[in-house]
């Protein structure tokens, strides 16, 4: 991407993008997010870390709703995010996504995996749609894959793909959902490096992530949950060396001694 | 065998409503049957809950009894479905007995279909539809574009199944006054007693074929779009 393309990213950065408000969502008993109150601006790179089963990724996948919540708002730019429908489907068009397990489309190739949405969604032509594709897959590293299948790559590969898929929409913001929790220990540098290169173009990234380097490098805040609240927030220097809550020095306890 | 061999045209015949049953009921069950399914699995709940009910109702009763109902009852309440007797289709007029039994087999075979559509759908990865709904398609585009192409697959084997039942199932026409192999098998027999045997074989034979060409080519269909994963 060159700098005229990355320009509108950044444009207006500093203002609230993502904003979550008195969010709360029960799973039949337990209550997987507590009041949650997060602001994200745009262009901010945050990190959410936290025990399995803080609420992490229900967090994240509340923000373009594939988890509906209970009570509260979510507005991204400054719009409530809709209930269902077409204004749903489109505002996810908006909002990129990128799993933990890849889930690229099986029965389709790598390039097709990445134009569909820009054809379907967007409505934009076969040849420019995939003349794109290729150009993100090739910033992605993985230009030369583009006739194959997902089961055909590597675990590495597929999150590049899936990067690029998302990336395709022209996303305001990015979730990622433990993007690097099912690869290899080698494969994640490669996925970590495509990140770290998007978070300094200036896109506005919510990472949920295990990985505490990604968090001290390309993080602008790191957000601590417990029990489906948020119970810390700092930038990562702070957070990392001088964390307040119990809960974050225990934890930061039990992951920083290995 | 003379009897069939001395008659073969109307062996032929007979195979070719055979056929024709199934094609335009397969058809139709595979159009309807689908719909239903992604009427199952779809968010919107009285779809879900009518498509649940048309299942328990048709899957739940005997195919003879649709027959029944279809060729005597709905004529009695002014349901005869002879306005279709004009239609041409390729120099062949649609009869009403054509139409009723297409009718009592699409209702009873559809049922199959959306449960094995059904199977198919469960089978495709929550994720896909996820992945599907995050870069912003609609549920229909979704369905469309990443489950269904996905769930094709993995439903060719139970598919198959429920075609073949199909294919014999036509038999239950014989006795609605349709001339397919059944009925037509019956009339060789009536008249040719000493031959039964023979006769017998000839068009058990012909179901077989029948039977092996729609599996032979599930085995082609499944080989084609096989996709590993």
């Amino acid at each position: 991407m060159t700098a005229q393309e990355t320009a509108p990213v950044s444009a207006g950065r500093g203002e609230p993008l993502v904003v979550l408000s008195g969010v709360q969502k029960h799973f039949g008993q337990l209550h997987a997010l507590q009041d949650i109150e997060l602001t994200v601006k745009r262009g901010e790179v945050v990190v959410v870390i936290g025990p399995s089963g803080s609420g992490k990724s229900t967090l994240c996948r509340t923000i373009n709703r594939l988890e509906t919540i209970d009570e509260g708002t979510i507005t991204l730019d400054g719009k409530d995010l809709p209930q269902e429908g077409k204004a749903l489907a489109a505002l996810r068009a908006e909002v990129g996504m990128v799993f933990q397990s890849f889930n690229l489309f099986a029965h389709k190739t790598i390039l097709e995996n990445v134009t569909l949405g820009p054809i379907k969604v967007r409505g934009m032509k076969k040849e420019e749609a995939e003349k794109k594709a290729r150009e993100l897959l090739d910033r992605v590293g993985v230009g030369h894959q583009a006739e194959k299948y997902p089961a055909q790559l590597s675990g590495g590969q597929q999150q590049r793909v899936a990067i690029a898929r998302a990336l395709a929409m022209e996303p305001k913001v990015m979730l990622f959902d433990e993007p690097t929790s099912a690869l290899d220990p080698e494969m994640i540098k490669e996925v970590l490096d495509v990140m770290v290169d998007l978070a300094e173009q200036g896109m506005t990234m919510i990472v949920v992530t295990h990985e505490m380097g990604f968090a001290r490098t390309a993080a602008d805040r790191v957000v601590f949950m417990a029990d489906g609240a948020i119970v810390e927030e700092n930038t990562p220097e702070e957070f990392f060396t001088n964390p307040r809550s119990d809960r974050a020095k225990d934890f930061l306890g039990k992951i920083l001694k290995h | 065998m003379d009897a069939v061999f001395s008659n073969f045209d109307e062996y032929l015949k007979a195979f070719g409503l055979t056929i024709g049953l199934f094609v335009v009921s397969g058809i139709a069950s595979l159009v309807l049957g689908t719909i239903l399914a992604v009427f199952r699995v779809g968010p919107v709940s009285v779809l879900n809950k009518a498509a649940a009910v048309y299942v328990t109702l048709f899957r739940n009763t005997p195919l003879l009894m649709i027959f029944i109902f279809i060729f005597i009852a709905m004529p009695v309440l002014g349901y005869n479905f002879k306005f279709v007797e004009g239609i041409e289709i390729g120099g062949w007029n649609v009869s009403a007995f054509f139409f009723r039994a297409c009718l009592a087999l699409t209702l009873y075979t559809s049922a199959f279909v959306c449960e094995a559509m059904r199977s198919g759908v469960n089978a495709v990865p929550l994720g896909q539809a996820e992945a599907g709904r995050a870069i912003g398609l609609t549920f229909a585009q979704s369905m469309n574009l990443v489950i269904l192409p996905q769930a094709a697959r993995a439903v060719i084997p139970p598919m198959t199944s429920v075609l073949i039942a199909l294919a014999k199932n036509t038999s239950v026409a014989a006795a609605f006054g349709l001339a397919e192999a059944t009925a037509t098998m019956r009339g060789f027999t009536n008249n040719n007693a000493d031959q039964r045997i023979g006769i017998f074989v000839a068009f058990a034979i012909g179901y077989i074929i029948v039977v092996e060409v729609i599996s032979l080519s599930s085995y082609l269909v499944e080989r084609k779009v096989r996709v590993a994963r």
